[in-house]
């Protein structure tokens, strides 16, 4: 069972950066797929370069999970996954969690074997994540 | 009757008003949201208007429109109008021709769509503040038995008087809604395009002929 982790930014930039950095947190190899931008390479989402990342994360993984960013982005991803083929619709699933910390918690749990559910939900604690409780300038 | 040629003319003047508008959407979006939706439509209308060809059924040309906003519009605009389209198309299916009650079923399909796909309701601050009162005047109009010409007047009164009355809301959906009360004394963007969609309605589909 391989789940795969598709990170859905308005940019390629973000997108790509996210990917880069869940990555160093990854011991294996992971299935992660960076889309962003739009159509005409400028700031959005677009559901068809959606659908294609899907697609193509399905190729090489059993199941994917899709984190995105502001917005739009959830509604591209909704339109994306609607495009699939039925089959490969199953298979798809869409992570409700902060961009960044969702997608490390999502890969590392992807790179330890964890099916679609499993990751899903690790990506999901990333809403619980927080940063200043151990004290310091603003405690 | 509304013909497949009634309906490519409503998607050209469409087409006309957004380019006309452009830089006005444009505005409003940079004053609440990512300043695009002027740019985002026109290049979505630009593509349609290469796209349209010799499509033989209303449904057909709402079709093409669909598509092709989905795949070039960016933003929520993309789906959202999408959607709004493909439904349309859907209910008008492969009729050749479509009268009263097939233009409010067509109406009422796309608002139902939009509904579903944006996850929006009334007084959010979104497209759906222009496009339901647009729906729900012109059904009315045809009730009363007024005339398709002058419901469709009423549904595009109803969509302007709509945007309008977006200004005073906070935006609860969508990029705006990032700005919770600064939202408050704007007009949205997406309620504009929509009310310049029914003033197309209203100036192409009146069914008495170019
Ligand atoms: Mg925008």
């Amino acid at each position: 069972m391989t789940t795969a982790v598709v990170v859905v930014s308005h940019s390629k930039a973000l997108a790509d950066g996210v990917k880069e950095l869940a990555l160093q947190m990854a011991r294996s190899n992971t299935s992660v797929w960076a889309v962003g931008g739009t159509d005409d390479g400028g700031i959005g989402t677009s559901a068809v370069a959606i659908h294609d990342a899907l697609v193509d994360a399905l190729a090489a993984a059993n199941e994917a999970v899709v984190l995105m960013d502001l917005g739009s982005a959830h509604l591209n991803t909704v339109m994306a996954i609607e495009m699939l083929d039925e089959d490969l619709r199953r298979r798809v699933s869409m992570a409700d969690a902060p961009l960044v910390e969702g997608a490390v918690l999502a890969v590392v749990s992807a790179a330890s074997g964890d099916n679609a559910q499993e990751v899903r939900a690790r990506a999901e604690e990333a809403r619980e994540m927080r940063k200043l409780i151990y004290g310091g300038i603003n405690a | 009757m509304v013909v497949a040629a009634d309906m490519r003319r409503f998607v050209e003047r469409f087409a006309e008003l957004i380019e006309q508008n452009a830089d006005t959407l444009t505005e409003l979006d940079a004053a609440i949201g990512d300043a695009d939706h002027g740019i985002n439509m026109r290049r979505g209308v630009r593509a349609v208007l290469e796209r349209l060809g010799d499509e033989p059924t209303p449904g057909a040309v709402l079709k093409t429109v669909a598509t092709t906003l989905i795949s070039k519009v960016g933003g929520a605009s993309g789906p959202l109008y999408g959607t709004a389209f493909l439904r349309a198309s859907a209910a008008a299916g492969s009729k050749e021709s479509l009268d009263d009650a097939d233009l409010a079923a067509l109406f009422s399909a796309a608002l139902e769509g939009l509904r579903q796909r944006g996850g929006a309701q009334a007084e959010d601050k979104t497209m759906i503040d222009a496009f339901a009162p647009a729906v729900g005047a012109f059904e009315t109009a045809l009730a009363q038995g007024h005339p398709r010409k002058d419901a469709l007047q009423a549904a595009r009164s109803a969509a302007y008087a709509g945007s309008d009355a977006t200004i005073d809301l906070v935006a609860r959906k969508g990029r705006a809604s990032y700005l919770g009360e600064r939202s408050r004394g704007h007009r949205d963007p997406g309620s504009f395009s929509t009310a310049l969609l029914f003033d197309a309605a209203a100036s192409t589909l009146s069914g008495d002929g170019p």
